[in-house]
């Protein structure tokens, strides 16, 4: 007779699960020790950019991307609204075939005046838009030469085309140089750069890299994700700081952080670009973005073209919470402030945890990443601000990074 | 430059990286005798790149295991300079 069960446990070297053993018990172990999971937090209401109620705590929301706070702006939601009522939940089809509506041509055209480029073209997510612009570009034959440090949507568009992969050391431009002058006569190049690298906060040094890059033939995308919206004097990233935005063939970005919902883009004045819309499978074969959230989004993007002053006063907050913490002894991912990210770097991911929960007891919450997504295998407590955040909030930020540091004992009382 | 030259190159340039001492053997493995994480493989690859002026990109990287298939690798590439 058949068993209606597996006879014994279900392991060995046949299950299929057995490979995700050791993170198992790291995430065991982890639990064991008694703090809240840190990857399980709900939010149960959310009041503002800045303030929801997360695991029944009213909290101060201190690890979102929301940079420029755009998620509860009344024009950007009543676009959504209208939108929803007008065109329905969703376009139930793709871009090429019945997905593209009004609102995704509308989409497209703020962000051409935001980026004043040429082409863009908007994607489901900001993952897809790595996975499909760097894996259908950089074909066999070619070579991707990126950053060690890349966001994991870059290594999986690299991952999914069939290009040669080269990494070089973060953000180091003789190393970067060194291998594309390696690169064998006649082969294509791509140089995949990111504007701010999120784990640290830290920028990119793009004017040398880009011109690097320009120098020895090579093609250039820079990821702006963390940037869009902050920084440069029209927030269209650390390219427009740099001053070298016209050098760089390819943009890509996000609408799920500055912008406040989802989405991703890239944007180009490549004269073939638009063939991309035909080419790309990560755009071709997966539903367009819902009504809802085109309109959301185009109206945000071009508020961002004129937030000037919450431009400035996003810096005003990173610069104050990095000097507050770095004078309370906290050791910073960066020694001065290059973004709206301030990371905090904790002993071990024991410690690390125990600090996340404490902040979380005290209504405050940040994002913990640990390896393997960060550098080094280091242990990360992640502050990003939000132009929404007032002066007095980021004191008493500081006020509970002080009270949990000492309970903890990451900074000395 | 023949294998017996890569060979030793090779050999002085892991010695830093070999911090157990591990004996080093055609079949030595990377991952699993001399227990190189990733970040030791970057700097140990960037390391040999820049010995021999060669490109050792990740698609070729997941085919070399032990140090024999690196010798191996780094001999053909530096031929066909």
């Amino acid at each position: 007779m058949q068993p209606d069960q597996p006879d014994g446990a279900v392991g060995g070297d046949r299950d299929l699960f057995s490979k995700f053993d050791d993170i198992i018990a790291m995430r065991e172990g982890l639990l064991a020790s008694g703090v809240e999971d840190p990857f399980s937090l709900v939010m149960e209401k959310v009041l503002s950019p800045t303030r929801a109620i997360c695991n029944g705590r009213d909290t101060i929301l201190l690890g979102t991307y929301n940079y420029m706070g755009m998620t509860f702006d009344p024009d950007v939601v009543a676009a959504g609204q209208k939108a929803l009522a007008d065109y329905g939940a969703g376009t139930t089809g793709s871009r090429v075939l019945n997905g593209t509506y009004q609102g995704h041509k509308e989409v497209e055209e703020a962000l051409r005046e935001f980026y004043d480029m040429d082409h863009a073209m908007v994607f489901s997510t900001g993952y897809q838009a790595n996975l499909g612009i760097i894996s259908t570009i950089a074909g066999k034959g070619d070579y991707i030469v990126l950053d060690i440090d890349s966001h994991a949507s870059i290594w999986d568009g690299c991952a999914l085309g069939n290009a040669e992969v080269v990494p070089f050391k973060h953000n180091d431009i003789e190393a970067m140089e060194k291998r594309l002058k390696r690169i064998p006569e006649g082969a294509g190049k791509l140089v995949v750069l990111e504007g701010v690298y999120s784990m640290l906060g830290d920028v990119a040094p793009l004017a040398e890299m880009v011109k690097v890059a320009k120098d020895n033939g090579a093609m250039v995308l820079v990821d702006e994700a963390h940037s869009m919206g902050f920084i440069g004097e029209h927030g269209r990233g650390v390219c427009e700081a740099a001053g070298i935005i016209d050098q760089c063939d390819f943009i890509i970005g996000t609408f799920s952080k500055s912008v406040g919902t989802v989405g991703g883009f890239c944007v180009s004045n490549h004269p073939k670009f638009e063939i991309m819309r035909l080419v790309c499978r990560p755009y071709v074969f997966t539903a367009s973005l819902p009504p809802s959230v085109v309109a959301t989004a185009a109206t945000s993007i071009r508020k961002l073209m004129h937030g000037g002053d919450k431009r400035a006063h996003l810096w005003e907050n990173s610069k104050r919470l990095h000097l507050g913490l770095t004078d309370l002894g906290f050791k910073l991912g960066t020694d001065a402030p290059q973004s709206a990210i301030v990371a905090v770097i904790m002993p071990d991911l024991e410690r690390g945890a125990a600090m996340w929960e404490a902040l979380l007891k005290e209504g405050l919450y940040v994002n913990l990443a640990r390896p393997p997504a960060t550098p080094a295998n280091m242990t990360l407590l992640r502050c990003s601000l939000c132009a929404e955040h007032s002066a007095e909030q980021v004191e008493t930020i500081l006020g509970m990074f002080e009270r949990a540091g000492k309970a903890v004992g990451i900074i000395e009382s | 430059m023949d294998r017996t030259e890569v060979d030793s190159r090779t050999r002085s340039i892991i010695e830093p990286f070999n911090k157990k001492g591990v004996a080093i053997t055609d079949a030595t493995t990377f991952a699993g005798d001399l227990e190189f994480d990733s970040l030791t493989v970057m700097d140990f690859v960037a390391a040999i790149e820049d010995e021999f002026d060669i490109i050792i990109s990740m698609n070729q990287q997941a085919e070399i295991e032990t140090y024999g298939n690196l010798v191996d690798a780094v001999t053909a590439m530096a031929a066909d300079k």
